[in-house]
C-alpha cells in the first residue's frame, strides 16, 4: 500500500501538533527565564540530594569541626 | 487498517477541543483577578515570576474546568449551554479528559511552588480541589447553596495572586475573596432565572428549580445588598482609593436598582419581555466585577503621585 497518501486527517493531526509543539518550547523558554531570575537575584539552585552537602548547610560543617 | 483511522476521524480531538477543556473564558476571568491581587500587593515581583505565577495559576483553574468537565459530562449532555462542550459533543473521552485534569493540576501547583512559594502553591492546590470536589461532586446536584458555597472556588484567584507577592494572607486579599464571593449568587441567579429549563431539565438543583422564582430573586436583592457593602467596605482598605470608591459608589447604585427592578417583577411580566431585565442585570454583573479590579489597579498604580487624595485606611 503506498504510504505519504495525505488524508484530511493529517493535515488536521500536523496543525494539533504544531501546536502542541509550540506550547512545550514555551514552557522550555519559561522554566529557562525563571532560572535566570531565580539566579540573577542570588537564590541557591542547590537542593538536597540524599547525602551532607556543606555547601547549602554551612552550619552543618562548623558543628562536626567542633 | 487505514479504514479503522478513517472511521475514527470524526472523534479525532484536536488542540483546540483540549484547549476548550480549560474553559477559556473563565480561565480570562481568573487571570484577571489573579493580575490585580498581585500587582496590588505592597510587595513588588520580578515581572517574569509575576507572568508565569499568572500562568500556573490559570493553568491550574483551567485543569479543575477540565476535571469539571469529566465529572459532569451528563448534566452538559442536557444543557443548551454547554451540550457542545468537548465531552458531551464526543471529541475528547471523559477519561482523557480526568487525565489531563489530574496532570495539570500538579504541573500547576507544582510549578507555582517552585515559581513563587509554597504557601501560593497550597491556596492554588486548595482551589482546585474546592472546584473540582467540593463543588462539582458534592455541593452542585445536592444543595440550592451549590453557587453559594462553590463561588469561594472562583473568589480565590486574587489571594492567590496575593499570596504570590507578600507569602501570605490579609484583610486586603480577604477583601478581594469576599467581592467575588457575594457577587457569585446573584450574577448566577440572574443567568438562572433565564435559563432555569436548562437546570431543570438537568435535575440540577439551583435555586429557581428548588424554590421557584420568587425566593431567587428575595435572594438576589439579599446578596446585592451585602455585596455593597463589601465593595464599598474595599475602599477604605489600604488596596482602595478614589479611583475604587468613584466606581464602586455608582455601580453599586446601578446593580442596587436593577436587584430591586428584579425583586418587584413577577415572572408574567418577565416572560412576556423575554427576561430582558434579567438579562440586563447578568450583564451588568460581568461589567460589575471587571469594573472594580480595574479600579483597584488603577489605584495600585496612582499610588504615590502626590496628586491623588488618599482615602483613610479603616480595615
Amino acid at each position: 500500500m503506498a504510504l505519504g497518501k495525505e488524508h484530511p486527517l493529517h493535515g488536521r493531526r500536523k496543525r494539533s501538533n504544531l501546536m502542541l509543539g509550540a506550547v512545550l518550547g514555551g514552557f522550555v523558554a519559561l522554566v529557562f527565564a525563571i532560572t535566570i531570575v531565580k539566579m540573577a537575584g542570588g537564590n541557591s539552585m542547590e537542593g538536597y540530594d540524599h547525602t551532607i552537602r556543606y555547601s547549602i548547610d554551612p552550619e552543618l560543617k562548623a558543628t562536626e569541626a567542633e | 487498517m487505514s479504514d479503522a483511522t478513517v472511521n475514527e476521524y470524526g472523534q479525532d480531538a484536536q488542540f483546540d477541543d483540549y484547549f476548550a477543556l480549560l474553559k477559556p473564558r473563565v480561565m480570562s476571568l481568573v487571570v484577571f483577578t489573579a493580575a490585580v491581587g498581585l500587582l496590588v500587593a505592597p510587595v513588588g515581583v520580578n515581572p517574569v515570576i509575576g507572568f508565569a505565577s499568572i500562568l500556573f495559576i490559570a493553568l491550574g483553574a483551567g485543569a479543575s474546568g477540565a476535571l469539571n468537565m469529566w465529572w459532569d459530562a451528563d448534566i452538559d449532555a442536557v444543557m443548551k449551554r454547554t451540550v457542545k462542550r468537548p465531552v458531551p459533543d464526543g471529541r475528547v473521552t471523559p477519561k482523557n479528559a480526568m487525565i489531563m485534569g489530574l496532570w495539570l493540576s500538579v504541573l500547576s501547583v507544582g510549578m507555582l511552588a517552585l515559581t513563587a512559594n509554597f504557601f501560593a502553591a497550597g491556596l492554588l492546590a486548595f482551589t482546585i480541589f474546592f472546584y473540582a470536589v467540593v463543588y462539582t461532586m458534592f455541593l452542585k446536584r445536592s444543595t440550592p447553596q451549590n453557587i453559594v458555597i462553590g463561588g469561594a472556588a472562583g473568589a480565590f484567584p486574587p489571594m492567590v495572586g496575593w499570596a504570590v507577592a507578600t507569602g501570605g494572607v490579609s484583610i486586603e486579599s480577604v477583601m478581594m475573596f469576599a467581592l467575588i464571593f457575594v457577587w457569585t449568587p446573584p450574577h448566577f441567579w440572574a443567568l438562572s432565572l433565564f435559563m432555569n429549563d436548562d437546570y431543570t431539565k438537568a435535575g440540577v438543583p439551583m435555586l429557581t428549580v428548588t424554590h421557584g422564582t420568587r425566593v431567587t430573586r428575595n435572594n438576589i436583592l439579599g446578596y446585592t445588598v451585602v455585596l455593597a457593602l463589601v465593595a464599598l467596605g474595599t475602599a477604605f482598605t489600604s488596596i482602595g482609593g478614589p479611583v475604587y470608591l468613584a466606581v464602586t459608589l455608582v455601580l453599586n447604585a446601578l446593580f442596587l436598582r436593577g436587584a430591586i427592578g428584579l425583586w418587584r417583577r413577577e415572572d408574567s411580566a418577565a416572560e412576556a419581555d423575554k427576561y430582558a431585565d434579567e438579562r440586563k442585570f447578568f450583564r451588568l454583573s460581568l461589567v460589575y466585577l471587571f469594573a472594580h479590579f480595574a479600579a483597584l489597579l488603577v489605584d495600585a498604580a496612582l499610588r504615590g503621585f502626590a496628586f491623588m487624595p488618599q482615602l483613610p485606611v479603616v480595615f
